[in-house]
């Protein structure tokens, strides 16, 4: 039990009447990285809000251990041009980190000259890994990355996963992530959670390939007709696009 | 010293300059400007009500401009566009509160004055009142730092790292209400949304931290005030906007200078160019989702 930082049973959340999500029952061991996969709208964002605490569960149990350290990276954000912004500031914002402490962190990320740097002249790649560098002050045990490579092409979305694959190794700390690059991400992950409301399927990551759940979830079939099929199974509208791949 | 009316006047416009730029930084970081400028133009009813109700006029702004600030808040979101809920909201209250002020007869008010400030006119209660208020704000904005400036960059963050992106907006809604309330007898209701913007924008070039950029603004909103109480005083010009025209003229002439002189030129218009090409490639992604 002591390797499991964050676990919850049966959570449900509501935004007023509406059900985002419902029944889910899952957990993060120590080291292990997962990665929840889910078409727009299937309560991906709204599960990590959850963990995260910024969401309140309407009903279900929530169980953290009490030594969780959590480093968040976002979604790519806009910085406004209007708002000057060094990296060096960035990073020492709420405070309370030492300069050395932020050294460390940007060279874990890969980036270790950027601090003088204005984040309004970083390329996307660079700002992203600036972000993580942020999310590892704390010297987090799980980090949670909120589709941390959209706006990445390809290469960049590949050489982000590299970096986040030797954070781990580095600091040992599990890794929670949110993603629609299905390929890029499947490789380097331990187990992958299917979400849509609730968890449609999970596991290793060449078993939840295969499976019909995901592969109906994500119109991966060919025949449309399999889709109507999963519709009859499942109570809920299947209404999110296809990813880009 | 304090019975000269000019060093009263220097000393309000100070006061006020030295409060409204570091907010007025914030109004620009999170595209509040026309936000400044409806609580602003709700202070006219606050008038008003202070003078029908005879509570003194820093009241009656303060407790309209807050209203005002908290109903826009509120509707925001449900049903409307911000720009139109400002558009609708920020010239009714001008309009009701012209009206009201038409209802009071017997009280014989320069409506001019409250329009465009009467800075020379500040007495020593009024000081106390404008520095009192001014400190306030000061104290409120470098208390909220870190968690203010967490929230304008991204709520989420916020979140993550404690703070209550809520709160904090909050936390500037009301300072807001306090410079409007403060302002309106240097510059008036017309032109506090000036006093918040301008030196913040002149001071945007200039600056690599949020930090600086707040301390610029206040050091060019005071050089403003100084410079534009001087010019009225030698020109026989309306003190308010003279000071808005002296701080206007500032923006200008530092924004032709940096893209004129060669050494400096490049970092603005590089970063600019590259922004907007930032936001075509986020628009792509959101249209291609």
């Amino acid at each position: 039990m002591s390797n499991t930082l964050i676990e919850c049973e049966s959570l449900s959340v509501h935004y007023g009447k509406r059900r985002v999500l419902h029944d889910i029952t899952m957990s993060v061991e120590a080291g292990e990285i997962l990665t929840i996969i889910g078409p727009n709208g299937s309560g991906k964002t709204t599960l990590f809000k959850a963990l995260l605490g910024a969401v309140q569960p309407s009903s279900g149990k929530l169980k953290k251990l009490s030594s969780l350290r959590l480093g968040y990276v976002p979604q790519t954000l806009h910085i406004d041009e209007t708002l000057p912004m060094t990296v060096g500031r960035f990073m020492k914002l709420p405070g309370g980190h030492s300069i050395q402490e932020v050294a460390r962190a940007l060279s874990y990320a890969g980036v270790p000259d950027l601090d003088k740097q204005q984040i309004m002249d970083l390329s996307g790649g660079q700002f992203q890994r600036v972000l993580l560098a942020r999310a590892l002050l704390g010297s987090p045990n799980l980090l949670l990355l909120d589709e941390a490579t959209q706006g990445l092409d390809h290469r960049g979305a590949a050489d982000f996963y590299r970096q986040i694959a030797e954070v781990r190794q580095h600091l040992g700390c599990a890794i929670v992530m949110i993603s629609h690059e299905l390929h890029v991400v499947m490789r380097k992950t331990d187990r992958v959670i299917c979400l849509n409301g609730h968890i449609c399927c999970q596991g290793e990551p060449e078993t939840v390939g295969t499976s019909r759940a995901y592969r109906t979830l994500f119109g991966l079939d060919k025949d449309e007709a399999a889709l109507y099929m999963h519709q009859h199974h499942h109570q809920h509208a299947h209404s999110g696009n296809a990813p880009h791949v | 010293m304090f019975d000269d009316f000019l060093v009263r006047a220097v000393l309000a416009s100070v006061g006020v300059a030295l409060a409204a730029a570091p907010l007025g930084c914030f109004v620009i970081w999170r595209r509040m400007a026309y936000f400044g400028d409806a609580t602003a133009h709700a202070a006219v009813l606050g008038v008003a009500l202070s003078l029908t109700i005879s509570a003194p006029i820093f009241v009656g702004v303060l407790g309209v401009c807050l209203v005002m600030a908290m109903a826009v808040s509120l509707l925001n979101g449900r049903g409307f566009a911000m720009d139109t809920l400002l558009g609708v909201m920020s010239h009714t209250s001008l309009a009701i509160g012209l009206v009201a002020v038409s209802f009071l007869s017997g009280v014989r008010i320069d409506l001019m004055s409250y329009l465009f400030g009467d800075i020379l006119a500040v007495g020593k209660i009024d000081l106390a009142v404008i520095w009192g208020g001014a400190l306030m704000v000061l104290v409120l904005v470098i208390w909220r730092w870190s968690g203010l400036l967490l929230s304008t960059l991204n709520s989420d963050l916020a979140l993550a790292s404690g703070f209550n992106p809520k709160r904090e907006q909050l936390i500037l809604t009301i300072a807001l209400a306090i410079v409007v309330a403060v302002a309106i007898k240097v510059v008036g209701v017309l032109l506090i949304a000036a006093m918040l913007v301008v030196p913040a924008a002149t001071a945007r070039p200039f600056s690599i931290t949020p930090e600086i950029m707040a301390g610029v603004a206040a050091c060019l909103g005071a050089c403003a005030s100084l410079l534009g109480l001087r010019a009225s005083y030698l020109f026989d010009t309306p003190t308010g906007p003279t000071i808005v025209a002296v701080s206007a003229t500032l923006f200008i002439a530092t924004n032709v200078a940096v893209r004129v002189l060669p050494l400096v030129s490049w970092r603005p218009v590089s970063r600019i160019a590259k922004s907007s090409r930032a936001k075509n490639i986020q628009e792509l992604n959101r249209h291609g989702e």
